[in-house]
């Protein structure tokens, strides 16, 4: 253990329950914005990517850490109990500071398609950035969602994540206390 | 290798002490520690918290593990000022127990405190454990049945 671990959630339980209506409320909507809080991460973690590997990760589900968070490694090893992998398609989650790249991971299998990984990506913030335009379920119509720090050909990435369906990765979008989400399902399109 | 062999001196001493502060009791921690001084300042970073832990033992004969049941476990991760980490895991339900144990876990770390520490909390702690055991097995001794007889009819 390092002199610099620090606590987790405030309120373990509350917190992370809190935290998973969040994400399940930004899973089912996606480009909805929700604010989390509860925990005081260590760098260079956010808050909100903290609080859904506190809620979501835990010892049944492999790791995969991007190697510039390397300084948070002992506080999630500590506090999630989770076998971090540096083989990221071994993984079931996934956090990177930017958007990685997401075929490095298990997309899943026809039979399986809850194999593939979920993955949560860090950026700078969730507004403020080039518009993206998202349908699909969960959308009546459809949404836009600006987040910063996407690269620029985020939407046809996202193309081929989405030929993959069943199949394909399911994205976590965190930036300071605020999380988004983008599931398999939905479509991108800039706007 | 050479360079690797003080961390088992290490890790044996802590197990000895994490031993013991799990057999004792919150109250008996909690007095020693008192009678050391004042308690330090620390802030929890992980419960305390219960849950359960199945515990395994070994079968006769080919010795295979098998499950005996489960137990309550309680475990509190304290850091104590100065950023040493302690570690308690202790059966039962009193997080109280738990969180004086990872306390004094941490604090039997700064070289400076051990030794103190060692000689008003852990060693008396220990000594009152072995007595507790004492006075069980000699219980235990005095309603021991011997065959003697037995065993001398077979031979």
């Amino acid at each position: 253990m390092t002199p610099t671990l620090t606590a987790g959630f405030a309120d373990p339980v509350h917190d992370a329950q809190r935290c998973f209506r969040s994400v399940l409320d930004a899973m089912s909507r996606p480009g909805l914005v929700r604010t989390v809080s509860g925990v005081a991460p260590p760098r260079p973690l956010c808050v909100a990517s903290a609080s859904v590997l506190l809620t979501l990760v835990d010892h049944e589900t492999p790791f995969w850490l991007d190697p510039d968070a390397d300084t948070a490694r002992d506080w999630i090893a500590f506090h999630c109990g989770t076998p971090v992998v540096a083989d990221p398609s071994r993984c079931s989650f996934a956090l990177a500071l930017g958007l990685p790249d997401l075929m490095r991971f298990p997309t899943g299998t026809h039979e399986g398609p809850e194999t593939s990984a979920t993955v949560i990506v860090q950026l700078p913030a969730l507004t403020g950035g080039p518009a993206f335009r998202l349908r699909g379920p969960g959308l009546k119509d459809s949404a836009i969602l600006k987040p910063a720090g996407l690269p620029t050909n985020f939407a046809s990435l996202w193309h081929r994540n989405r030929t993959l369906f069943p199949g394909g990765i399911d994205l976590i979008l965190c930036a300071a206390d605020t999380l988004a989400a983008l599931p398999r399902t939905v479509s991108i399109e800039e706007a | 290798m050479p360079d690797v062999m003080p961390i088992p001196d290490k890790n044996t001493a802590r197990k000895r002490w994490m031993a013991v502060l799990a057999r004792a009791g919150a109250d008996a921690i909690s007095d020693r520690l008192a009678a050391c001084g004042s308690v330090p300042a620390f802030t929890r970073l992980r419960g305390p918290e219960t849950g359960l832990v199945m515990t395994r033992g070994r079968t006769g004969g080919g010795g295979a593990p098998f499950n005996l049941g489960e137990i309550t476990v309680t475990r509190c991760t304290v850091c104590a000022s100065g950023g040493l980490v302690g570690h308690a895991y202790v059966t039962g339900r009193d997080g109280r127990h738990a969180e004086l144990a990872a306390l004094v876990d941490a604090l039997m770390q700064d070289p400076d405190r051990a030794e103190d520490l060692e000689r008003s909390v852990v060693a008396p702690l220990e000594a009152a454990e072995r007595a507790r055991r004492a006075t069980i097995a000699a219980k235990a001794e005095a309603t021991k049945v011997r065959f003697f007889a037995m065993r001398n009819m077979r031979t």
